[in-house]
């Protein structure tokens, strides 16, 4: 490859894309990561030359690219993944963020921590036993995390002879139970793919194996899949950070800047837009819109800009701004899905603090209205939730949050909750 | 599907838009942060990300290098004119002045300063009471950091516990700490090295000149290029060659800048940005493997730093 090939190649810009792996412990989840990572060359040469030495050590004749994500000591202690870890890897054209979860049941936060940030989800499925309780867990999860798009990657297709009637009974199956269980991605999409993460049929290069395949692989999947944090219009919302009030005496120019610097939450912003300060209710209109200290027209989606308004308004950090013709409502109780994180169980008699974008607010739970039981997906009364539970419930805010349906807005549906006490994240939850 | 009226951002423009956010995070949230400038590449790279940030203002915390007093003169005083030309406060506490307080004891005069940084590091968090640490530490840099959070809480001690991490979801970061507690925020956690390096070009940022390639006096020592008889700003040397040790001049650069003592340079003639984000691109050497000739002890070394209070 010559030099001037080598510089275009790293110019194109296909974005960034996160995605997660759901798998249970031996569906080959270490094995395709370190297979991604093999074949888009990601790995180094003294990288592979440990592993290669770990794999003899431990009596392997071949080299276990499952070993490349090999984790904490903890965890090479007990031999399974406990943690979310997260990996690079680049095609010249995109580059991507895995996150990577364990798949246990026991380990459902995990897996919803890895899901937060993710667009696109690989569900893998073990082609000699088809579609498992651990498959509709994650294909919940990812669900109810609002993963927009899936693959479901029928991997080990080398152990049932690369047999296409196999592979297409296990497609029926799962498209049937996703159907019945609503959770085919609204607007989104999903993905069947045979293949083998040892062999490495399907991952990057096609399979010869299964030239019955025409499908994408799923490299190919991966950089043709919607980057963009969203696919669908969605209102302005920006949630203040931080103001910026230089009060420079050396430039008087500075003395009556105000800037309202935040990230672009959703939707898009102009110079001129009429604008809503929550929760004032203050009107006034976009003066300027500055990215690094420099103006430009518009501000959009995961930019972190500061915005300057045309009347001196009284803003600080957890207000939102939103154009005027598009406010969300105050909600003072909210109905969410959450997931309890924590080892210590959700009190019902206690306060906690929630965090929903830049804002934080006390809150009291309300009632729950159900727990979700992960396996069979059936709702079942609770009164109390445990670690890993992912319940219905109400809250009670002593501050109004300014949120959308979780569905219709990631950024801006989504809270944590605090224990005040420890300050530990115990909650995730997602409005309704 | 609905047609795609987003504009996509750049990986770039992506991973520098969620840094600045972390360190608004950081900076709404914490009452006193601090953010640890080297004169390395990655904290450069946090600089102009600060400078995005916050300008025209100031930053809303100053900045702070733990000196272990064996640091390559050329990066000391890039640090010092950097921090200058910013007009932005710059705090230095060496592993030096704990040796001399005896908190920091080593165990024989060359043994490396480098990880007792964290004794120095503490002692500056308590002198300032800073309750959050802006650091550059990247996740792909080694396996025990991939798992890190972006903001990673320490208890007192400035312990890291891989069992005891916040759970983090969405951009909801949670810096709360109770007093003594410590949060590290790493806002520059997705880059990798290559980002950091097209980083640096897109932005035509200044570095150090001992990450071109350059002529060095260097010496093989058990398969790693050691750096011999460099000089302190005092006139001191560093890494005097060991009795039947040859001295080759080599043409080598810097892939990461640190303690003199154990920070190796790699055989390049990259002598402009532009080589060296072509050199990362076809490199097969990871940047600690080929650099560092202090985690190579056991495949548990960082981590086992980390819980000892190690950025
Ligand atoms: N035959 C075959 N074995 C596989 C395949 N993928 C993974 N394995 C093996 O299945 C076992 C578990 O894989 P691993 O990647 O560690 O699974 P994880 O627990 O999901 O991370 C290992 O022995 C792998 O070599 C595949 O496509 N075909």
């Amino acid at each position: 490859m010559s030099a001037n090939e080598n510089i275009t190649e790293l110019d194109k810009n296909g974005g960034l894309l996160r995605f997660m792996t759901c798998g249970s412990v031996d569906d080959g989840k270490s094995t395709l990561i370190g297979r991604l990572l093999f074949d888009t060359k990601t790995i180094l040469a003294d990288t592979l030359t440990q592993i290669e030495k770990t794999s003899k050590k431990r009596g392997m004749e071949a080299v276990d690219l499952s070993l490349l994500t090999d984790g904490l000591q903890a965890e090479r202690e007990q031999g399974i993944t406990i943690d979310v870890a997260y990996r690079y890897f680049s095609t010249g054209t995109r580059k991507y963020i895995i996150a990577d979860a364990p798949g246990h049941e026991q380990y459902t936060r995990n897996m919803v921590t890895a899901a937060s940030t993710a667009n696109l989800a690989i569900i893998l499925v073990d082609a000699r036993k088809g579609v498992l309780t651990q498959t509709r867990r994650h294909s919940y999860l990812a669900h109810l995390v609002g993963i927009p798009h899936r693959v479901v990657a029928i991997n080990k297709m080398d152990l049932v002879d690369y047999s296409q009637e196999t592979y297409e009974r296990i497609c029926g199956e799962y498209r049937a139970f996703a159907e019945k269980m609503g959770l085919i991605p609204e607007g989104g999409d999903l993905q069947f793919i045979p293949m083998s993460a040892l062999n490495g049929d399907n991952i990057v290069d096609r399979s010869d194996a299964m030239s019955w395949y025409k499908g994408p692989t799923l490299l190919e999947v991966l950089e043709s899949a919607p980057a963009a944090h969203s696919e669908h219009d969605e209102p302005f919302r920006f949630p203040v950070q931080f103001v910026c009030r230089p009060q420079d005496s050396a430039n008087p120019e500075l003395h009556d800047y105000r800037g309202f610097m935040g990230r672009v939450e959703s939707g898009s912003i102009r110079v001129g837009d009429d604008v809503t300060v929550l929760p004032s209710g203050r009107t006034s209109r976009v003066k300027a819109v500055h990215l690094g200290g420099e103006p430009i027209a518009e501000g959009v989606t995961e930019q972190s800009i500061t915005l300057l308004l045309e009347d001196e308004v009284d803003i600080s950090r957890g207000d939102m701004i939103v154009k005027s013709s598009e406010v969300p409502e105050a909600r003072k109780e909210v109905e969410a899905m959450v997931c309890w994180l924590s080892e210590t169980p959700l009190s019902p008699a206690r306060t906690y603090a929630i965090r929903h974008t830049t804002r934080t607010s006390k809150a009291k739970l309300n009632g729950i209205a159900y727990r979700v039981d992960v396996n069979s997906l059936e709702h079942v009364d609770a009164t109390q939730l445990a670690v890993n539970d992912i319940a219905r419930v109400s809250l009670k805010l002593a501050l109004p949050v300014f949120a959308d349906a979780y569905t219709q807005n990631r950024g801006a549906g989504a809270f944590i909750v605090i224990d005040e006490s420890t300050n530990n994240t115990v909650g995730a939850g997602m409005i309704l | 599907m609905t047609t795609l009226t987003k504009q996509t951002l750049s990986h770039l423009d992506w991973l520098e838009a969620e840094a600045i956010h972390i360190m608004r995070e950081v900076a709404g949230q914490c009452e006193r942060p601090v953010l640890l400038f080297s004169g390395g590449k990655d904290s450069i790279c946090m600089l102009r990300v600060a400078e995005k940030a916050f300008r025209p203002g100031k930053f809303p915390f100053p900045l702070m290098h733990i000196d272990t007093g064996h640091n390559y003169k050329e990066v000391v005083d890039f640090r010092d004119k950097r921090a200058a030309e910013l007009g932005e406060r710059l705090i230095v506490r060496s592993v030096e002045d704990s040796m001399k307080r005896g908190t920091v004891v080593l165990k024989s005069a060359d043994e490396s300063r480098n990880k007792h940084q964290s004794v120095t590091l503490l002692e500056a968090i308590a002198e300032f009471e800073f309750d959050a640490c802006i650091g550059g530490a990247r996740r792909d840099e080694e396996k025990a950091r991939a798992k890190e959070r972006v903001m990673s809480f320490r208890d007192e001690f400035g312990q890291w516990d891989p069992k005891n991490q916040r759970p983090e979801l969405w951009n909801l970061y949670n810096a709360r700490t109770h007093k003594g507690e410590n949060i590290r925020a790493f806002p520059i956690s997705n880059w990798t090295e290559m980002d950091v390096w097209q980083y640096i070009e897109r932005e035509k940022l200044e570095l150090p000149s001992i990450y071109f390639a350059h002529q060095r006096n260097v010496v093989i020592r058990q398969g790693a290029i050691v750096p011999v008889n460099v000089p302190l700003a005092s006139g001191e040397l560093v890494n005097v060659p060991r009795a039947g040790e040859e001295i080759v001049d080599m043409e080598v650069r810097f892939r990461t800048v640190g303690d003199i003592t154990c920070t190796a340079p790699v055989i390049s003639d990259a002598d402009t940005v532009s080589k060296i984000v072509l050199e990362t691109a076809t490199t097969t050497i990871t940047e600690r493997g080929a650099t560092r000739l202090d985690d190579q002890t056991s495949d548990a070394s960082m981590e086992q730093r980390k819980k000892e209070g190690y950025f």
